[in-house]
């Protein structure tokens, strides 16, 4: 594969801003266990996409952002990012082929291996939740991937991010 | 991808365990802190629109019954301060004839919050003042009605606040009526303090405040924390599992007080 022009270069970094804004958007209480993981989504997103562009290194320091955002454990992101982000790369031919709908369906588990990890790091650190809420962002971040999937692939096309 | 995944790994777990075991990065925490600040700028926005609308688009008759509604609550208020200097002389009189160093006036400063964590398991708040304005790390916090919680972080120009009802938090507390020693913590839900390892036969019941009690240096002594909502004595437990509702409105206040207390450690000055 000839490698040309870098094409739309400020569409990646700039999507992953908005999802970190999005990320840290104050919620009613009620709706705060429900909140998709946007960084993780559109992270994955371009990871399948674009797998030369995006990659563990997009993932390690936009986990980093996260942590820092979130007051966590410098790295608990970053780590439940990259091993998913891996695990997008590994299959993303695959995905790639799927209907929307099963795509939401492999978001669904790695959002909850994502969150899993996340758990995991936060209670080495003694924060961890008690109740199982915390897999919810799995069933909600499924959800939002029909909404994220169409809305980043027509920026893609748009900017031609190659 | 190996090459590149196995240096990120490293690099990643290796910031865990530095951040887990040695809590390395409160200098470079705070810096990228300031660095991401404009996203917690940008995710305020709405509520910033939403409080510039009810300040700047309500009716004149709104105004004037809220104008009305303030008169008569400050006239209160000051009726209820008329008291307030002979009682002041008065307990600067005791505690003077108790040898004790007479109580200062704490100094406050008021911020906003312009954030809260995302993570439905961390209890913390980013507050519009930081290093410029004199925060400094441990300040406490308090709402109009109560105790919030600590600085643990701080920026150029925001902070980062812990609040009282995080699963790491414990605060040193008393009971406003009769004196008796505690220690709230926080298990990571808003609305409740556990009170642990008070014996059952202890005088605490329903209803009692807990204030802060000033031990450990932290916290100045006197401010309200929570309020006891309920004490289960099991006579097959050796201590009474106490459950207290948070006095500050911690899920709603957006304008919050930053205290400058005497407490304050020495080697920050």
């Amino acid at each position: 594969m000839a490698v040309d022009e870098w094409h739309g270069y400020w569409v990646i970094p700039s999507t992953l801003f908005v999802a970190m804004v999005l990320a840290v958007l104050p919620l009613p209480v009620v709706l705060q266990h429900w909140r998709p993981e946007w960084l993780a989504l559109v992270v994955l997103y371009w990871a399948i996409a674009l797998p030369h562009r995006a990659g563990v290194f997009t993932a390690l320091i936009a986990g980093l952002c996260m942590d820092v955002l979130e007051g966590a454990l410098l790295g608990q992101n970053a780590l439940a990012l990259i091993v998913i982000t891996v695990l997008a790369l590994l299959l993303y031919q695959r995905i790639r082929l799927f209907t929307p709908v099963q795509q939401s369906a492999v978001v669904f588990i790695l959002i909850g291996i994502h969150q899993l990890l996340c758990q995991w790091l936060q209670t080495l650190e003694g924060a961890g939740a008690r109740e199982l809420t915390f897999l919810l962002p799995a069933l909600t971040s499924a959800a939002c991937w029909l909404l994220v999937l169409p809305l980043l692939r027509g920026l893609r096309r748009t900017f031609q991010v190659t | 991808m190996g090459a590149r995944l196995a240096l990120a790994l490293v690099v990643v777990v290796g910031l865990i365990l530095a951040d887990l075991r040695f809590n390395t990065f409160s200098y470079s925490r705070a810096f990228l802190d300031t660095l991401l600040s404009p996203v917690y700028w940008l995710a305020d926005v709405p509520a910033s629109i939403d409080e510039w609308s009810n300040t700047h688009i309500t009716s004149r008759t709104e105004l004037q019954e809220e104008n009305e509604r303030l008169r008569r609550e400050n006239l209160v208020m000051q009726g209820r301060t008329q008291q307030m200097a002979s009682l002041q002389a008065d307990n600067a009189a005791f505690r003077s004839l108790l040898n004790s160093t007479a109580l200062l006036r704490d100094d406050v400063l008021v911020a906003e919050l312009i954030g809260v964590s995302p993570d439905p398991a961390r209890q913390q708040l980013i507050v519009n003042k930081g290093e410029d304005d004199g925060v400094y790390l441990g300040q406490p916090l308090i709402d109009a009605d109560g105790l919030m919680g600590q600085v643990v972080e701080v920026g150029a120009l925001n902070a980062r606040v812990l609040l009282i009802t995080d699963a790491t938090h414990s605060i040193p507390v008393q009971v406003n009526r009769n004196g008796v020693r505690a220690i709230a913590e926080g298990n990571g839900s808003l609305t409740a303090l556990e009170v642990h390892h008070v014996s059952a036969t202890t005088d605490i019941r329903e209803g009692d405040l807990l204030v802060s009690s000033g031990l450990g240096g932290r916290f100045p002594a006197g401010y309200p924390v929570a309020v006891v909502a309920s004490v289960d004595r099991d006579p097959g437990q050796a201590f009474a599992r106490i459950v207290a509702t948070p006095s500050a409105a911690l899920d709603r206040s957006r304008h919050v007080l930053l205290v400058f207390s005497d407490s304050r450690p020495d080697e920050e000055n």
